[in-house]
Formats: C-alpha cells, structure tokens, sequence
C-alpha cells in the first residue's frame, strides 16, 4: 500500500505531500508504542509466571525426594540429608496468628480514632504519620526487637509469664522453659508493631468510604458514636475490613527481617511460646547461603514455594474482598 | 429512656479503649524511631561515609555498603521504573477495561505485597545460579522486580487522574494516540510519575531479603557489578548479629542512615504528590 501511496503523494503539493508522510510516519510510531506498552503489561504476567515456574522447578529434586511427607515432617536435619518443612510452616503460621490477634483490635481502634474521635486538625498528621511508619524498612523492627525488646522481654515479661501461669494447668506448658528472650512470642509482637501500621492506613482508608449522609442519619436519631461505628460504619465496610486484614495478614506471612533476628531458628514445634522457634522465611534467610547441597538448596527452594502459594492465595482472597468493597462504593 | 446513662456508658467505654488504642499504637512506633535515633546518632560521624566495613575488632565506617546500595538502587530503578511505566501507561490508557489489564492489574497487586524473599529465590534462580556466583547485578535485578509493581500502579493511578477532556483536545487536534499520551498525558501527571519513582526507591532501599543470596555481600571496596556487592541492608544483618562491639554500632547507624533516607523519600513523595499538577 504503502508503494502506491508514494507516487500518489509526490503528484501532489508538496504540502500535502509532506503531510501524508507525517501522518504516515504517527500511524507507524503509534503502533510501535502501543505494542510496546503492551508488552511491558506482559512482562508483569511473565513475571508471576516466571516466580511459580522457578520456584517449582527448583523444587522437585526435594518434593521428588520427601514427596507429602515434606510438608508433615517436623526433621530439618542437613547432616542426615532429612528435610521436613512443619516446624517451619508451624512457626510461619503461629507467629502470624499472634500478630493478626493483637494487631487488628489495636489497628481497628486507631482507625476509629482517626475517624470518628481525632480532632480534624489532628487527622492528616497523625495519618500521615502512620503511613510514614508503614514504609519503614522491616530491618530497623528486627534490630530494634534484637537490641531492646527481647532483653527487656527476657528480663522483665516472660519471668513474670512464667510464674504467672505456672501453676496453671494449660498455660504453664505455653509459657513453659527458661526466658531466652527470643523465640515465638517475642517474633509475634515485633510482627504485630510491623503490621500495625498496614492495618490502621487501609481501616482507615477503607472507613472513610461510608457515604457521611449514612453516618448523619445515624447520628441524627440520636446513635452514639460507638452504636454508629458498630451499627454503620464496621457493617458497611466489613468486606474492605476484611480484605485489609488478610493483606496485613499476607505481610505478615512473608515478612523476613524483623522475624529473622528474634525467632531463635530453632527447627522444632514446640508448646511453648516463648521457646524459640522458626518460620519458612527466617529458614531461607539464615540458611540459604550456607546450604550445601543440592537436596539442601532445594529444600530451601520448596519452602519458598510453600510460602508463595500460601501468600498468594491470601493476597488473592485480600484483593477479592477489598475490590468488592471499592464496586460497592461506586469508586 | 432508662437505656440513655448504659449506652452513655458503654460509648465511652469503647471510645476510651479506641483512644488507648491510638495512643499505645503511635507511643509504640515513636519509641522505636526514638531508640533509632539515640542509639545510631552516637555513631554517625565523617568516619561513617568515609571509610570501609572494619574487620572485626576496629573501627571503620559504611562506605562501601552506602556505595553498594547506591549503585543497586540506582540500576534496580533503570530497570524497573520504565517498564512499570509503560505497563502502567497501558492500563491506564489503551487497556483500561480490556480482560488482559484486568489480569495484570490483579497480577501487579498480588506481585506487590509478595514476599520479596520468594522474589530473591527467584533471581538466584534465574540470575544467580545460570552465572555460577553471586553479583551485584543479580542484587538490582531483584530490586527491579520489586520496583515494577510499585512504579506501574502509582503510573495508573496518575494517569487515571488526567482529565479526558484534556486527551480529546489533543485528539481534535489530530494528534495521534501515542503523542497524547507522551506529550499530555505523561506531561499532565509528571509529579505524580516521579511520586510513584520516589516510592518505590524508599521501598526498596531498606530491602534486605532479596540481597541476601543475589548480591551476598563484600567487606571490601568493590563497584564490579559481576562480583558479590555490599549494602547497607546486609551490612546491618551481618554486622547486628555478630558479637562485636564496634559491628553492633555500625548495624544502628546504617539503620538511622537507611530510615533517614527512607523518610526523607516518602516525605518527598508525599509533597510533591499534594502539591501535584493534575488539575
């Protein structure tokens, strides 16, 4: 086409000539940068892609080896070449779980405070503040809970637990052993303060999509505060709600560096919280680089696998939940 | 009318505990940046941008981690941020309600909160271990995988806030779709671009886990992007857990440099975004 148009263009102005190069040369340049611009968005598939595929395929020689029992085997023994992932996938779930438990009270009531009770003066710094503190790096928790809050930890809390409960049936074999200062519950609470930030900036987020004509009904027939955020507020959020704390959550599960310093790395299940313990990130961040070994480095390699999928599905679920949320709002 | 003093009551029971909250929550926070600060102030000196990592036992500074970590960063972002913006600029722009930007936009969440050590395993596997030893450019290409989430949605989110009455004026003019957007489209939400640019520089400057089997770390002066690299991250690492005295002080120090840095992006960031060009 292009052959023809040529002498067509050159029998006419020179003006018009030039133009229908120009325009010419945009249609070329437009296509050229729409496909470029589309591949980059595949790029971001590919890399996903690229994440499952690696994981895997560096994963098969331990799966091959260890088969389901991988998953059910508390042994992590790299003289004997036995490998099992539950201490690991135990300690990842538990230190979690304890986080979620103190982080989403404490989290939920900042973010009532900042919506309903903080004088409007106040709100953007102290929201502001927050947000701040969520980007700070999990490796300034992990020294700050190394240094100070497992010392003080050690000397102070876990001498008090475990008199406290000692004579307690069920609860002295969980605050059972000598106070070391790190390990299970000590790696929870880093967690809670890290995740605390994530949890108040999307509650708060996620509050202020109430539509206020709602709230002021409410508060118009005379509801109290709390009677509006229990009856209004929570109820029309409670799907965002939800979503912002399974990405806390997902934060949680995957966090490396504040876990790693505080956790012990102690492959077994233990009853006790404050005995040390491990989860699936602190393994491969201590013991990557040491492991000899292919059987080793796989092992490893399947428990960033583990850790991926049950990340994933979390996020997913997160992401699910929080874009209902934003349909509702008609955002 | 006898509820009215119980429901009184029990308002102020939970507004209390939603302040204590608040105040518990922030107190906690503060603490921790107050420690920070008192513990790494002590050793922030000429000596800590001056001279190398110290062999156990002796004094020395962080210079060559500073380095390491600036030449990372700096390479992680040449990488990542144009391609998170071309992907961006395709959600944001030709694929807005298409099914494959739904996909990636999805896609580009999840890659968002991922835990950044699969992400380190990732690049040891595809980078690391074809290459047969650890490098620094293994270390900012993990970095760039975890800029490109960061840069493609603050692209979209810029974008999406440019008016389309200003896109069709360019269009009515007969300009073509590509020069809209580049001439436009990207001019119209310039601050809010670098926004999304200096985020994810603040994201990743603190990341330790992706380094720590990619780029490894090196005691000594190295800028070879082909051998193992130092930074900051895995210098606090290395040195919060060892014995020594004097590594211990080190590991604070990187920690105030690297939470200083950190903030001073993100506050940044946050200017330029309030202050912002979108109209």
């Amino acid at each position: 086409m292009s052959a023809a148009a040529i002498p067509q263009a050159a029998s006419l102005s020179p003006a018009a000539a030039s133009r229908s190069k120009a325009t010419r040369s945009f249609a070329a340049s437009d296509i050229f940068f729409r496909r470029l611009t589309q591949s980059a968005a595949i790029v971001v598939l590919l890399l996903l892609g690229g994440v499952i595929a690696s994981l895997i395929e560096g994963s098969v020689p331990a799966l091959r080896e260890f088969g389901f029992g991988f998953l059910t085997t508390e042994i992590w023994n790299p003289v004997t070449e036995k490998y099992g992932a539950a201490a690991a996938i135990y300690g990842t779930i538990i230190t979690s779980a304890i986080a979620m438990v103190i982080a989403v009270p404490v989290g939920l009531g900042v973010a009532i405070f900042l919506t309903e009770l903080c004088p409007a003066r106040l709100r953007r710094p102290i929201g502001t503040a927050i947000e701040l503190l969520a980007g700070i790096p999990s490796i300034i928790y992990g020294i700050w809970g190394l240094f100070i809050f497992a010392p003080f930890l050690q000397q102070y809390v876990q001498p008090a637990l475990i008199a406290l409960f000692g004579k307690v049936p069920f609860l002295s074999a969980v605050f059972a052993g000598p106070p070391y200062g790190i390990g299970v519950l000590t790696a929870s609470l880093i967690l809670a303060i890290m995740v605390l930030p994530f949890i108040t900036s999307i509650s708060r987020d996620v509050f202020e999509t109430v539509p206020p004509m709602l709230k002021e009904s409410a508060y118009g027939l005379g509801c109290t505060t709390w009677e509006v955020v229990s009856n209004i507020v929570i109820p029309f959020t409670r799907v965002g709600v939800i979503g912002g704390m399974m990405l806390g959550l997902g934060r949680a599960l995957g966090e490396t560096m504040a876990v790693t310093f505080v956790i012990g790395n102690a492959h077994k299940i233990s009853a006790s919280l404050i005995a040390p313990g491990t989860t699936i990130s602190a393994t491969i961040a201590n013991e990557f680089t040491e492991a000899v070994g292919d059987l080793y480095t796989s092992s490893l390699i399947a428990l960033g696998l583990i850790l991926f999928v049950i990340t994933f599905v979390v996020l997913a679920f997160a992401r699910l939940m929080l874009m209902r949320l934003e349909r509702k709002a008609g955002r | 009318m006898s509820f009215y003093p119980a429901r009184r009551r029990r308002n102020s029971l939970w507004m209390s505990l939603s302040t204590a909250a608040a105040a518990l929550g922030l107190g906690w926070l503060l603490l921790i940046l107050g420690v920070l600060v008192w513990k790494g102030l002590g050793g922030l000196s000429f000596a800590a941008f001056t001279q190398m990592t110290p062999p156990p036992g002796s004094d020395g500074g962080l210079l060559n981690a500073i380095v390491g970590s600036l030449m990372m960063t700096v390479i992680g972002v040449a990488i990542g941020a144009p391609l998170g913006m071309l992907a961006g600029t395709y959600l944001a722009e030709y694929g807005r309600y298409s099914g494959l930007a739904f996909i990636v936009r999805f896609i580009n969440d999840i890659l968002l909160s991922a835990p950044s050590i699969v992400i380190g395993l990732f690049i040891y596997q595809v980078v690391v271990a074809p290459m047969g030893h650890f490098s620094g450019i293994a270390g900012a290409i993990a970095l760039a995988v975890l800029v490109i989430p960061v840069v493609l949605r603050t692209t979209e989110d810029m974008l999406n806030l440019v008016p389309n009455t200003l896109r069709e004026a360019g269009s009515a003019l007969g300009m073509p779709r590509s020069l809209v957007i580049q001439k436009i489209g990207y001019r119209a939400a310039r601050t809010g671009l670098l926004t999304g640019v200096l985020l994810a520089i603040a994201r990743v400057s603190g990341e330790t886990a992706p380094l720590l089997f990619t780029a490894l770390n090196n005691q000594f002066w190295s800028v070879n992007l082909n051998a193992p690299m130092s930074s900051l991250p895995a210098v606090i690492f290395q040195f919060a857990l060892s014995p020594y005295k004097e590594w211990q002080q080190l590991a604070w120090t990187g920690a105030l440099i690297i939470t200083l840095a950190v903030l001073a992006l993100s506050v940044t960031a946050r200017m330029l975004a309030s202050r912002g060009t979108v109209k």
